[in-house]
């Protein structure tokens, strides 16, 4: 069961944008769940080295907030079907309190067959568009 | 350097089953800060149909990735992987991942390319169930990025 049945969606609805703060923290704790180690996420003198400005997030890592916005909505994680992004610009972590910021938006882009429905992503972080082409699609009841 | 075109098409073996535990689901949702109970409660999962706690919609990358990366490691392949960015991802599922399954994966190594100097390398890892069930497909994409310009300074006169 989702919360939001096929029925009642409509193409160009929006779901509620949503801003979330993102910690070098945040990426440690990433890493060492995901098992993603690449020090250019938790190592500013390597990141800097190979040419990055700083420490940035694990792309997966904004993959997986910018889907929350989806999964929130739909309230059944199971219920989405396909999920694709193009990592456009890195989030770049500073190393402070606040970190970074990832905004994100969504709005209802097609209603397929099936009971599926697109939804198209958009994500970023200050003036950088982080996410390019990041779709979801999901099955509504 | 470019990559080696013959890894075009190249199929591995299947990776030794992965026990896709609860815990982990867990861990990993509190890691991207995702508070839906669908990850955490098996009643709240089961509520919703399935048959245990479901994984997160990325959850997968633990599996594709990690099979992927004896691939995109191979020397032979000529990666630089200490300049690789990730340049794209999308997962396509049959179903959901849940608590229980035991899922491996099988890379195939799908597109090489160069452009403007960067070296660009999609796999796809097939995740199956025990049975043979097909789960999801992950598509990956990476860049090894173009090394920096030599600085004029160093350039030996």
């Amino acid at each position: 069961m989702t919360l939001v049945t096929y029925d009642l969606v409509e193409v160009g609805e929006r779901l509620p944008n949503r801003s979330f703060p993102i910690t070098r923290a945040d990426l440690v704790r990433y890493a060492g769940a995901s098992g993603d180690f690449n020090p250019i996420h938790w190592n500013a003198r390597f990141a800097v080295r190979v040419g990055l400005p700083d420490v940035i997030a694990h792309g997966m890592f904004t993959m997986a907030t910018a889907a929350r916005l989806v999964t929130d909505w739909i309230g059944d994680p199971g219920a989405v079907v396909d999920y694709s992004v193009r990592f456009t610009k890195p989030v770049v972590v500073p190393d402070d309190e606040s970190g970074a910021i990832l905004d994100v938006e969504g709005i209802v882009a097609e209603k397929l067959e099936g009971g599926l429905v697109r939804i198209d992503l958009a994500a970023r972080s200050g003036d950088d568009k982080v996410l390019g082409m990041a779709r979801a699609t999901v099955r509504l009841s | 350097m470019p990559l080696d075109p013959s890894f075009v098409g190249r199929s591995y073996p299947p990776t030794p089953p992965y026990q896709v535990g609860r815990e982990k689901i867990r861990e990993f949702a509190a890691a991207i800060g995702d508070a839906n109970p669908a990850y955490t409660d098996v009643e709240a999962a089961r509520a919703l149909g399935h048959r245990d706690l479901v994984a997160p919609p990325t959850f997968a990358i633990l599996l594709s990735l990690g099979a992927s990366h004896l691939v995109v490691t191979d020397p032979a392949l000529g990666l630089d992987y200490s300049r690789v960015v990730h340049g794209e991802q999308r997962f396509s599922y049959a179903r959901p991942i849940v608590a229980g399954d035991e899922l491996s994966v099988i890379v195939t190594v799908e597109k090489i390319r160069s452009v403007a100097g960067n070296d660009i390398i999609t796999t796809r890892g097939d995740i199956v169930a025990a049975d043979g069930e097909a789960v999801c497909s992950a598509y990956s994409t990476l860049v090894s990025r173009a090394p920096d310009p030599v600085p004029e300074a160093t350039v030996p006169q």
